[in-house]
Formats: C-alpha cells, structure tokens, sequence
C-alpha cells in the first residue's frame, strides 16, 4: 500500500511499525485498565449498583425517555427537511429580493448556537405571553438550525449540477418550478443523500441538548435514576446504559448513511451526474460542501453541524 | 442597551467564560485530533484501527452525553470534589474530546489532498522522510486544511453553550444569571444570539481571508 506519506515498507520499518503498534496497544490497554480499575475501586461492579436495572419499571421507563429522544428527532427531522428545501428554493431565486432575505435567515439561524435557541423559545418567549413545552422548544429549535444547514446541503447540491441540465430543462419548454421540481433537486438531493443523512445524525445527537432546558429524555432519567439514593444512587451505571443506547440509535443512523452513500457508488445511475463533483470519502458535512462548490467558492457561513 | 449596561460584570464573565473555553479547548482538540488525525493515516494497521474506533465512537455521541458524562459519572469514579476550577477543566476536557474527532478527520481528508505523486516525486528526487513531509505534503495539505479547520472551530465556539447545562459560567448562562437580578429574558438571550451572530461572522471573516491568502494553485 503507497501513501503520499509513507513508502512501501522496508525490513527495518516493518520492525519499527511492529514496536509503534506493541507500542499503540500498551498505551490503549493503560487507558482502559485504569478505567476498569477506577469503576472496581469505586465499587460500580456490585450487583447493588446495577440493582436499579432489575426493575421491570426501570426499563420501561428508560423504553418511554428512548421514545420521547426519538419522537423529538423524527418530528424535528421531518420539519428540518420541509424547512430545508424551502429555505433552498429561496435562496436559488432569481430575484434578488427574495434571494436577500433567505441569505440572511439561513445566515442567523446557522450561527446563533441551538442550545442559544432554546433557551429562545423556552425561556424568553414567555416574556411576550408565549409558553410552549419542552418538547416543542427542542423541536423547533432543532428544525431551525438543521432546516438552515440542509438548506446549504441542497443549495451545494443543486449547484454541483452542470448548468446543461437547467438549459435543457428550460429547451423542453418546462417552467422554472418544473426544471426545479423534475430536473434540479431530485438530483440535487441524490447526490447529497449521504450529506443529508450525515445531517439528521447530527439532529438526532442534538436532541440531548433537550436534556439542559429538562425535556424528559434519555440524558434527563439518567439524571433521575441516578440520584436516587434508595437504589445506591447509580449515576455510573446509568451513564453507561443511556450511553449505550444514545451512541447505539446514532451508529444505526450513521450506518445506513454508509450504506446509501456504497449503494449511490455502485449502481450504474449511481447518482453521479455527469460533471458533478461526488463526495466519496467520510468526510465532516462542512468538507462535502466545500467539496461540492470547488474550494474557491467557500461559504462565508457559520461551520455546518458539528 | 439597559440590559447589558447595568450588567456588564456578568456579561464580561460569560464572555470570558465561552472565550477560555473555546481557545483551550480548541488546543485540547487540536492536539488531541492531530494525533488521532496522525493514527489514522499512520502506515500501522493497530493504531489506524484504534483512531477509526475513537472517531467513529464520540462521533455518534451527543456532546451533551460527553458533558454529562464528565460532570457526573467522571468526578464519583475519581473522586473528584467539585470545587471552583475542576468542573471548568472538565468542561474543557468535553469539548476537546469531542472536537477534536472532526478535527482528526479534518486533518485526514486534508492530506488525502495531495495527490500521491507529489510525494513519489519527491521521493523520486532523492528527499528524505523528513524533508517529503515538511516542504512537499504538508505545506499543500496545510493549505486545504484551514477552511475546513475554521469551520470546526466556528462549531466549537457554538458548541460551548452546552457548558452552560453543567455549571460552567459562560454566554449560554448569562441568561440564569440575569432573569435573577429580574431582567427581561427574551432581550437577554436575543443579545446573546447577537453577540453568537457577531463572534462567528468574525470568524467566517478570518476563515475566507486566511483561504484566499493561502489558495491551493494547482
């Protein structure tokens, strides 16, 4: 294997490599031995610490936090794909009146931080006689600032596309909301599929900010079941669990963007559109946007969701 | 403006809460995600593993998860009080944990740039090891790294509200802090969302200067 960093490996750097990688496990072994070692000294091993999660109760009260995660993410991933494309299509007009104003939102809502935005909605609009739950603070926040990142994504995305697509769409007499609707975004949207998923992963992890303004989620009974002294106050072991479950949903979510992103590679359509740039590495969303525009025409924006 | 000027002790501390925490922990992350970032293109197939584990793992973990681990589950498992710097550095450590996987695959993607017959020709020249790394790849994958880099940093900026959850002073609290002296909080948290606008244009501006001064003419 050649790398622009490294040679075909000789003897004498097989041996070195040998001794790095004796050398990485040691060092990797150290730092998880001294975890292990501090949970057994701390007592998390005992069957007393772990005695909350024999409870049947416990578990389904941990399924109904699990649910009420995934419902804020599914409303809010729904609402930021709807916001997305009409942000999108505001921006991509013609006119520079329309265009202005949607910059500008997509602009704002990108660099004022989520967290920033719920406390918005969930403490500061009841000085205006508004007072909405938890639930909808978080999801709209949540739609807010994913709907401006995908509005980029598919703004990338459309003009990625060769100019030829549009004029032949306008040669066969279609209207500039059917070149849009029939020509521009599908493939728009084909070509960023990876992007977009890649986005509601972020959405999904977001949704755990819900936990700071005391929406009932995951990190929220973590927080109760762990306090309660009756059970031998089990923050640890409970930290473990939601750990377990939250990173389980994200690595779900990240593995069939994998598996589109392989399929869209392999097809023969292959979503790749002649003279289109094709993100083909696991990148950050911010990089495949840059690689998508050319990396002279980089956004002036706030950094995508990070 | 009553709202800022009658406060301006507790704004000036968030503001220099939410500045300490995004420059430490943007050299956390920078540190730590060179080194990772290193892993993952190193030519040992363990610590290449090793890097992708830890990547792909706090990858798909909520940065309030990481938060909330280190405020919680970290200080009864090392017996940590916590007394005025400790929840800071844990804050700290929090965020550069978690940047510093984007910026280990910023890093990657940036040398994954330059293309492999740069460093064939060098080598082809008779370079050292040494002299192929510092004056053919990296001062091109340098180059195509920043833009990207900056946009980490903006989101890591964004990202220490969170810290405002778990009891660090910054931005994000300045809220709590001011609903107690009775203020209106929908014009407190409106400025905080102004001051956020303002530091990542900053940002963004800096970012396109420093890409057009270092284009990639190729």
């Amino acid at each position: 294997m050649s790398s622009v960093l490294y040679d075909v490996p000789g003897p004498k750097a097989i041996a070195r490599n040998r001794i790095l990688g004796v050398v990485t496990v040691v060092v990797a072994l150290a730092i998880l031995g001294f975890f292990v070692w501090r949970l057994a000294a701390t007592g998390q091993f005992t069957a007393e610490k772990w005695s909350a999660f024999t409870y049947t109760n416990v578990w389904i009260q941990i399924g109904e936090a699990a649910l009420s995660t995934l419902s804020a993410f599914i409303v809010a991933a729904i609402g930021a794909l709807a916001l997305g494309f009409l942000l999108a299509i505001g921006r991509l007009s013609e006119h520079a009146w329309v265009r202005r104003p949607f910059t500008a939102v997509i602009e704002v809502l990108r660099a004022v931080p989520v967290l920033v935005f719920m406390f918005l909605l969930y403490y500061g609009l009841p000085a205006i006689g508004v007072r909405m739950e938890t639930y909808w603070a978080v999801v709209i926040a949540l739609i807010a600032y994913n709907g401006s990142v995908l509005a980029e994504v598919f703004r990338a995305g459309v003009e990625s596309l060769p100019l030829g697509q549009k004029e032949a769409g306008y040669a066969i007499g279609l209207r500039k909301s059917g070149v849009m609707r029939l020509i521009l975004l599908p493939q728009a949207v084909r070509a960023m599929m990876p992007v977009i998923i890649a986005q509601l992963v972020v959405t999904l992890k977001d949704t755990a900010l819900g936990y700071i303004i005391t929406y009932e989620e995951l990190l929220f009974y973590a927080r109760y079941i762990g306090s309660q002294a009756a059970l031998g106050s089990p923050i640890v072991p409970a930290t473990i669990v939601v750990a377990a479950i939250y990173i389980g949903l994200c690595l779900l979510l990240s593995l069939v963007a994998t598996t589109v992103e392989k399929r869209l590679r392999r097809s023969p359509r292959g979503g790749v559109v002649a003279g289109a740039n094709q993100p083909t590495q696991e990148v950050t969303d911010t990089e495949l946007i840059v690689a998508q525009r050319g990396l002279g025409k980089f956004n002036p924006g706030a950094g995508g969701g990070v | 403006m009553g709202v800022i000027s009658n406060n301006l002790d507790v704004w000036w501390d968030g503001l220099l809460g939410t500045l300490i925490l995004f420059v430490a922990g943007g050299l956390v992350a920078l540190v730590l995600g060179t080194i990772v970032g290193a892993m993952r293109v190193s030519p040992i197939p363990i610590a290449r593993a090793m890097g992708t584990l830890y990547v792909n793992t706090i990858r798909n973990t909520p940065l309030t998860l990481v938060f909330f681990a280190f405020a919680f589950a970290l200080p009864p498992l090392f017996g940590l009080r916590l007394t005025a710097p400790v929840p800071l550095l844990l804050a700290i450590c929090a965020l550069g944990i978690y940047t510093a996987t984007y910026v280990a695959e910023t890093i990657r993607s940036g040398i994954n740039t330059v293309p492999v017959g740069q460093a064939e020709a060098a080598r082809a020249l008779g370079l050292t090891f040494g002299q192929v790394m510092t004056l053919v790849v990296m001062p091109q994958a340098f180059r195509s790294v920043i833009p990207p880099l900056m946009s980490v940093l903006i989101a890591l900026l964004k990202n220490t509200t969170v810290a405002a959850g778990f009891s660090v002073v910054n931005l994000g609290s300045v809220r709590a802090y001011l609903s107690e002296r009775g203020e209106n909080q929908l014009f407190v948290i409106l400025w905080v969302a102004v001051v956020f606008v303002a530091l990542v244009l900053l940002l963004s501006w800096l970012q396109r200067s420093l890409e057009n001064r270092w284009r990639v003419a190729r």
